[in-house]
């Protein structure tokens, strides 16, 4: 088994990069039109999200060069990677990328060393950043070194595949929904992996997926694609609580907050988790204090009190401010709220927005109104660690 | 075993050829089969067909055109008299060309099925590992259809040793140089030695036979890859 120690970011520059992973491109098939305008931060994991269909993998195809778009300028910081106006494409074997296919696609005529080993030996050693016991341990594939792809399970598979891409110390990474093709519990011994990547590992990284619940666990930022048209941009917490995108969430809306384990209660067994919203008890959580944890509290799990709520099985309840009202089907409301706790701070305010979902009903009998000061009852969190 | 100098001749003649030919189509159709397995354009169909053509075609027929392509007045003759490479017909260069065309499906359509087989994802990953085109083909493409090479292989080999009709129109009979065992057989029966002719028929029976059965036992394994 591998040794779980903390191992430091990998890369020496900045913690906080300020480049950017440009992406101006069109796609024609014959009944299908992509035109995708990118610019998100090159760092952490940018989701792109969306229905079957909507374009992402024929987008993340055309970034990696794949697939070469009529015209197109797709740049990550100061590398030009196709520049139409300019007549640069670059083909894909001189990029400094890393791409995980769907299906693990592992050589199946080279054993898993040899397949790591693959595109690790064609990255001269002095662009190496990423050593190979740091990709054996992340993945947890030491043990699997020798055997053939066909001796693996899916999930192993998949394992393999993501650290042969990092082996060529990419400048992105690119997943094209890499967990669709496991089963349920397969795909929830993957995502820690994942995890722990994200938080350890400098490398931007384009994580194609039609599963919001994968999305909500993993990703900064999200791109939503719909019939090839980018219809929302910008980090998770923001456009997961925009109303306006109602349609495009339907039952799925709702915050993610990153918080921190600040106390533990054994004799409850619950856990206080503080963000910048408050503070929260959940159970089910057994983790160290300090541990960093990321929670969904979707629309349809936070109601809505006008005055302090009396006795009540609810534990969590927020002070809150009316930010927004917008309806949610024919009978239903999506209110955003701002928890007190938060301030003024621009940057705390998009970790501290809850979205409720009450009836229509509710909404004229509390007389709600924007601005108007209430409180927020959080019936569930679901821990996405 | 009453088998003239003559009659061994024919067989080592006939075992020089094959090896040849496979070795000349191998690594001309090994091309041709990679662009008929990737290539979109209109003129796959065509390139196919022509290739697939020794397949229905009377080997006579084959080899009746080869004669006059090749002959002192076709093209093909001319070119290679300009060349001062004398004409080719009636030699072993000549029997070489005219095996390597007869015998063409049976290398190129295995390999194009590998090739086809493999698809276009390997390769994919593999660029996306930073192999360019030529480190792609031989670090994976190669491997992977390692089984569609010995089958053509095989395949192009044994078909070489039994054809007839066209190594009698473009190469003649002629001992040592272009009579080869088909031919040999034929001629004793002709002279109705059956001894001599069932010692060769017989054998190559066996040797077709065991060919068939390696390659049948070759593929019905449970693949490894």
């Amino acid at each position: 088994m591998p040794s779980h120690a903390v191992s430091k970011p990998i890369h020496s520059r900045p913690a906080v990069s300020d480049e950017r992973l440009i992406a101006q491109l069109s796609v024609q098939h014959a009944d299908f039109v992509l035109q995708l305008a990118l610019d998100v931060p090159a760092r952490g994991v940018t989701a792109i999200f969306g229905r079957s269909g909507s374009g992402k993998t024929t987008a993340l195809r055309a970034i990696a060069g794949l697939h070469r778009p009529a015209s197109a300028r797709i740049a990550i910081g100061s590398e030009l990677w196709q520049d139409d106006a300019k007549g640069i494409f670059v083909p894909v074997h001189q990029r400094a990328l890393g791409y995980v296919f769907q299906e693990a696609s592992l050589f199946a005529h080279l054993d898993v060393r040899a397949n790591m080993a693959y595109g690790m030996k064609r990255v001269p050693a002095a662009l190496r950043r990423v050593s190979w016991e740091q990709a054996v341990d992340w993945l947890g594939v030491g043990a699997l070194l020798d055997r053939k792809p066909d001796q693996l399970s899916g999930g192993e598979r998949q394992r393999v595949a993501i650290a042969r891409a990092l082996l060529t110390s990419p400048r992105l990474l690119l997943m094209d929904e890499p967990l669709a093709a496991l089963d349920a519990l397969s795909k929830e011994a993957i995502l820690p992996y994942l995890e722990r990547l994200h938080r350890e590992l400098d490398i931007p990284v384009l994580y194609v997926s039609h599963a919001i619940d994968e999305v909500a666990r993993l990703a900064d930022h999200i791109v939503l694609l719909d019939a090839g048209q980018v219809m929302a941009a910008g980090p998770l917490q923001e456009v997961l609580t925009r109303l306006d995108l109602q349609t495009a969430f339907s039952d799925d809306m709702g915050a993610v907050i990153d918080a921190e384990v600040i106390e533990r209660d054994e004799a409850y067994s619950l856990s206080r988790i503080a963000f910048p919203g408050g503070d929260l008890l959940v159970g089910g959580l057994e983790r160290p204090i300090g541990t960093a944890v990321r929670a969904r509290l979707l629309a349809r799990d936070v109601s809505i009190a006008v005055d302090v709520p009396g006795a009540s099985s609810i534990l969590n309840v927020l002070p809150a401010t009316v930010l927004e009202i917008g309806d949610a089907g024919a009978d239903k409301v999506n209110v955003r709220l701002l928890l007190q706790a938060a301030g003024q701070g621009e940057a705390l305010k998009n970790n501290a927005v809850l979205i409720s979902r009450i009836t229509r009903r509710s909404r004229d009998l509390l007389a709600l109104q924007v601005g108007q000061h209430v409180f927020a009852q959080v019936k569930s969190v679901a821990l996405l660690t | 075993m009453n088998l003239s100098e003559l009659d061994l001749s024919s067989v080592w003649l006939t075992l020089k050829l094959s090896a040849l030919t496979v070795c000349v189509l191998l690594l001309i159709g090994t091309p041709i089969a990679w662009w008929l397995a990737h290539t979109r354009s209109r003129l796959k169909g065509v390139i196919g067909a022509v290739v697939a053509l020794p397949l229905v075609l009377p080997p006579t027929v084959l080899g009746f055109y080869l004669l006059v392509f090749l002959g002192p007045q076709g093209i093909g003759g001319k070119l290679t008299q300009a060349l001062g490479l004398g004409t080719l017909p009636f030699t072993f260069t000549g029997l070489v060309f005219g095996s390597v065309l007869y015998s063409m499906p049976f290398v190129v359509q295995p390999l194009q099925n590998a090739f086809e087989a493999i698809g276009q994802r390997p390769l994919e990953v593999a660029a996306s590992l930073r192999a360019g085109p030529w480190d792609r083909f031989l670090s994976v493409a190669l491997p992977l259809a390692r089984p569609g090479f010995i089958t053509a292989a095989v395949l192009g080999f044994a078909h070489t040793v039994g054809e007839f009709g066209l190594v009698l129109m473009i190469g003649g009979n002629i001992p040592n140089r272009t009579r080869v065992l088909s031919v040999d057989i034929y001629n004793h029966v002709e002279a109705l030695e059956y001894a001599q002719a069932h010692w060769l028929a017989g054998g190559m029976l066996l040797f077709s036979f065991i060919v068939l059965l390696i390659l049948y036992s070759f593929h019905a394994k449970p693949r490894s890859f």
